[in-house]
């Protein structure tokens, strides 16, 4: 078990998830000898160096080649190792979608995939290294669970539990350097199960990856404002923790989902799906990334043009909010 | 290297006994059809590996120093389930369940270690990467398996074939073959008019041994299959052959790449290969 203390901590979050799980990796590998990193010339992006020294035999770069990245790693889970296939989300998922499909999916190989730098993170690199769509491609694949941590030392346990857990795993990693710190301490982090940070009476916020933070701030705002919200880190997307949504169902007026993501098929797409077989259930107010390409700018520029900081989260909630009295 | 030690008589009659398998299963598929082209023309290479170069053990598929065959090439499916049956790992009765709705056998093979298969197919240009893996797996491991995986000539056209072509030179993956069925016609028609290439200098130019056999010449498999491979290389046997090989009207005939097969027509196929051999009793 890696030791989740203030340092570690501070840490992780000064390096941002890319690299803290490079460190990660590292410490898991050191108990476990079946663990393999695989990558596609993105070693030293996320953060490997360490890894690659220790570990050079464990150690697998297959160049700029990201569909060879996932077959070598099938084959390696074939043969009993661990192997965590690292790559940008935009080029893991999107460029590598069908070897994904078939080799995580279809055949079920146990490939821990990780998309580096998913929603905006890439900044100023532009639309080609964006992923808005992961989380919908991934959720549309069977059999793949898709996780995406809300802070770095969510990453650290989420790497835990998916060497632990058998069968193929997408994490998805968000956010800069100074990656915000939601948890302060150790905590039990279960793979589809969703983590309430925040009690409230009013509204229910369901958020994920990078926007847990984001919408706790938000949360904060409209409690000064009279405007009462739990706040949901809903770190699993598949399979969705629909048990902890239920229970929210009956006592909250809004349901807000939050997620640097497209708005479409992620996890506000999930929510709706889900919504739709209950009944009666609260306003859905889904937010997320832009249906569309836009002009590229830095990470909290991209943030703020898709109206996903906090202030402008807590906005867009008190205007629908106020709209249902 | 290991190999098994098939003879060539044993080679040969086994790819007699799945020609006629292919030919009787393809009649039973009825209106489904199936890739007679495709599955004639690497018969010999699938016998030769399973019946004369490869170790396995029929009785227990999942034997872990096996060696491991990846089909690449989907269309040929049918040709692996009879030659899982004539070296054993299948009895005659499982193999009689091809094609058939939800069943284990289907028209594109899906990975089942208990019979043997190691490897889902169906989209080509995939089986190349996963056998590289196996091979550099093997020596992370230690365990010393060998990984053959048969490649279409048309399955090339796909760019996910080259970037494992790369990584095994790099590798050095000598416990890794190759084969190419170069039978020089795809779904669209020739090979060189649908995408011209010049398969032997790619493979040679992306660092690979390259060795061109009679893919229907047994006596030559054998004898290339169990030649050492060239210390840190990866080899790949680039094997011409004859789409719908052994009948003389499918043969480079591209409407036989995927077909039914009429009665009539399987009763002078079969007329063909053996004169007597009868049809599977479907009843």
């Amino acid at each position: 078990m890696i030791q989740i203390n203030p340092t570690n901590i501070r840490v992780w979050s000064l390096l941002g998830q890319n690299s803290a799980l490079g460190n990660a990796l590292l410490e898991i590998a050191k108990e476990n000898e079946k663990i393999v990193a695989i990558t596609s010339d993105l070693a030293k992006s996320s953060g490997l160096d360490r890894f690659g020294k220790l570990f050079p035999n464990r150690l697998i770069n297959t160049g700029i080649a990201e569909q060879n990245m996932l077959g070598i790693a099938a084959a390696f889970a074939n043969e009993d190792f661990i192997p965590f296939a690292i790559s940008f989300a935009a080029f893991s998922v999107l460029r590598a979608c069908e070897p994904t499909r078939h080799f995580m999916g279809y055949m079920q190989r146990n490939v821990k995939l990780i998309g580096l730098g998913s929603g905006f993170a890439m900044g100023v690199f532009g639309n080609t290294h964006y992923c808005r769509e992961d989380i919908a491609i991934i959720r549309a694949i069977p059999g793949i669970a898709i996780i995406s941590p809300a802070d770095c030392t969510e990453l650290v346990k989420a790497m835990e539990a998916s060497a632990e857990y058998t069968g193929p795993v997408y994490i998805r990693l968000t956010g800069i350097m100074n990656n915000p710190v939601v948890y302060k301490k150790n905590y039990n982090f279960e793979i589809g199960r969703a983590i309430t940070l925040k009690q409230g009476t009013d509204i229910t916020i369901i958020a994920t990856g990078s926007m847990v933070y984001n919408s706790l701030l938000a949360s904060e705002i409209l409690e000064k404002e009279g405007i009462s919200a739990t706040v949901m880190d809903m770190h699993t997307i598949k399979p969705l923790d629909r048990k902890i949504i239920e229970n929210e169902i009956s006592s909250s007026k809004l349901i807000v989902t939050v997620e640097e993501h497209s708005k479409t098929g992620g996890l506000g797409g999930a929510i709706a799906e889900y919504l739709c077989s209950v009944q009666h259930h609260p306003v859905l107010l889904r937010l997320g990334m832009e249906d569309q390409f836009q002009p590229a700018g830095d990470y909290h520029y991209m943030l703020g043009q898709n109206e996903l900081l906090p202030e402008q989260i807590a906005s867009n909630v008190r205007q629908k909010f106020l709209s249902l009295k | 290297m290991m190999t098994g030690n098939g003879s060539i008589t044993r080679c040969e009659e086994a790819a007699t006994r799945m020609r006629i398998n292919v030919l009787r299963l393809a009649l039973l598929a009825g209106s489904k059809g199936a890739h007679l082209g495709g599955c004639l023309s690497v018969i010999e290479i699938l016998a030769v590996l399973y019946c004369g170069i490869m170790h396995i053990k029929p009785g227990n598929p999942k034997w872990k120093s096996r060696d491991r065959f990846i089909l690449s090439k989907g269309q040929g499916s049918l040709a692996q389930y009879t030659a899982l049956e004539a070296s054993g790992i299948i009895s005659e009765e499982e193999l009689f369940t091809y094609g058939q709705n939800g069943g284990l056998l289907p028209c594109a093979s899906s990975i089942y270690p208990d019979l043997g298969i190691e490897y889902s197919n169906g989209s080509l240009g995939l089986g190349l990467t996963y056998a590289t893996g196996l091979a550099l797996a093997s020596k992370k491991t230690g365990n010393p398996y060998n990984v053959y995986v048969l490649l279409g000539d048309g399955e090339c056209n796909e760019g996910s074939v080259w970037e494992p072509a790369m990584s095994a030179p790099h590798f050095k993956l000598s416990n890794l073959t190759a084969i190419v069925d170069l039978n020089s016609l795809q779904s669209d028609g020739k090979t060189c008019d649908v995408l011209n290439v010049q398969l032997e200098n790619m493979w040679k130019g992306f660092g690979w041994e390259v060795i061109i056999v009679d893919g229907h010449d047994v006596a030559q498999l054998l004898d290339v299959f169990r030649r050492s491979a060239i210390e840190g290389k990866p080899r790949v046997v680039i094997a011409r052959t004859i789409k719908g090989k052994g009948v003389s009207f499918m043969e480079n005939n591209n409407e036989w790449h995927h077909k039914c097969l009429p009665e009539e027509l399987f009763d002078a196929a079969m007329a063909e290969i053996s004169g007597k051999t009868k049809r599977h009793d479907t009843n």
